[in-house]
């Protein structure tokens, strides 16, 4: 299996799609650098996001300790194919803790666009996000084809089982907007944000 | 290999465990954590699992953390020393109380020399990032330190670490 031929789309724009789904206090971890600039662009201010510094790699174990914290919760987690292949092995932890409330968005652009556009090794040998995580025992693991089928498959992960992951091809954009760079301050507003009731 | 001494301070540690309310328990095993590990498992209390990497324990404690569930990580000398990225960068960026126990290989009659000198960059790396570390050495006492250790990271949000020495843990008690 490799990359599939699907459409490729833009990373501000599906972040969006992602946020205009959510009204029960769903938490979204924001991987480093576009990930977390395109989330910030998408809800600046809503505290359910965290928005993730230099520790690439652990946007999804960070959702997957919320999850685990939180099972009523639904938990998001938006990662770059670059920060994925570096911490791989989570999708096997993840799969054997089984969070039913843990989704995991993986943007493929096919390379470390925010240290200069290099291609990821995974690119160049056609790595399949999906079919790694199959592999890796995340059965319900989907590439959305183009939009219509990303909110179908958001809808869907919000709404039943998982742990669901959901690869999506991206174009080269950066980020929209940098977060501000106040981490104690978004610690403390995710952490007040996890103590309230989902909606 | 060393093989732990029939001593029981695997219940000092869970029972501070227990007491500061930590819940969450991710590891990547190590011989010496093996009557640890095994008295966390079968304890209802804890949710207790594998990692494949250490840096993911710390991520997932960081994200438990945030959300209510208090956690600790359990490792080897050698985990810790793949963390200095994910510590700075994370847990001490963010002031997030996130603890860490870590078996001690390398130091009292290690025999492979590349732990050894693993071993010796692990205070340093705690001190530089300013993480409170306690070696954990004598039965009598480790159970107070790791109580107090736990209570004031809380408290305090900032991450601990306790080191169970050899002194600890194959020391015949
Ligand atoms: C452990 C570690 N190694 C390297 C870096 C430098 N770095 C920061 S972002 C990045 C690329 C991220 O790639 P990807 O997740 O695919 O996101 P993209 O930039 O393509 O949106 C790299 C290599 C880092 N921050 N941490």
């Amino acid at each position: 299996m490799t990359r599939p031929n699907t459409q490729v789309m833009n990373r501000a724009a599906l972040t969006k799609r992602i946020l205009g789904k959510l009204h029960k206090r769903e938490a979204v971890v924001g991987g480093i650098g576009n990930s977390n600039w395109d989330l910030w662009a998408a809800a600046p201010s809503r505290p359910e996001n965290f928005y993730m510094l230099g520790s690439m790699g652990l946007a999804a174990p960070i959702a997957l300790g919320v999850a685990l914290a939180q099972p009523e919760r639904r938990v998001l987690a938006l990662e770059g194919d670059g920060s994925l292949l570096m911490q791989l092995g989570c999708l096997s932890t993840i799969a054997a803790q089984a969070p039913r409330n843990l989704i995991i968005v993986v943007w493929d652009n096919a390379i470390y666009q925010i240290t200069g556009g290099q291609p990821t090794p995974a690119a160049q040998s056609g790595t399949d996000w999906v079919a790694i995580a199959r592999a890796s025992g995340i059965a319900k693991s989907h590439w959305a084809a183009d939009e219509a089928e990303f909110d179908t498959l958001i809808e869907t992960a919000l709404t039943t089982d998982g742990p669901h992951l959901i690869a999506a091809r991206i174009d080269s954009e950066p980020g929209r907007h940098q977060t501000d760079r106040d981490p104690v301050r978004f610690a403390q507003a995710f952490t007040r944000a996890m103590a309230l009731p989902i909606g | 290999m060393t093989t732990a001494a029939p001593s029981h301070w695997p219940g000092e540690i869970l029972a501070a465990f227990k007491a500061q309310d930590v819940r969450l328990v991710p590891y990547v095993p190590d011989n010496v954590l093996r009557p640890l590990i095994a008295a966390i498992e079968a304890d209802p209390h804890f949710t207790a699992f594998p990692c494949a990497r250490e840096e993911e324990a710390i991520g997932i404690a960081a994200g438990a953390v945030m959300s209510g569930m208090r956690a600790a990580c359990l490792m080897q000398t050698s985990g810790f020393a793949t963390l200095p990225n994910a510590l700075a960068s994370l847990v001490c960026a963010f002031q997030l109380p996130v603890v860490m126990v870590v078996s001690e290989r390398g130091t009292l009659g290690e025999f492979n020399p590349g732990q050894a000198i693993v071993c010796r960059t692990m205070r340093p790396i705690l001190d530089s990032m300013g993480i409170e570390h306690h070696t954990l050495t004598r039965l009598d006492e480790c159970g107070f330190q790791a109580d107090r250790a736990l209570r004031q990271a809380f408290a305090t949000r900032w991450p601990a670490c306790l080191i169970l020495s050899p002194l600890l843990t194959a020391r015949p008690q």
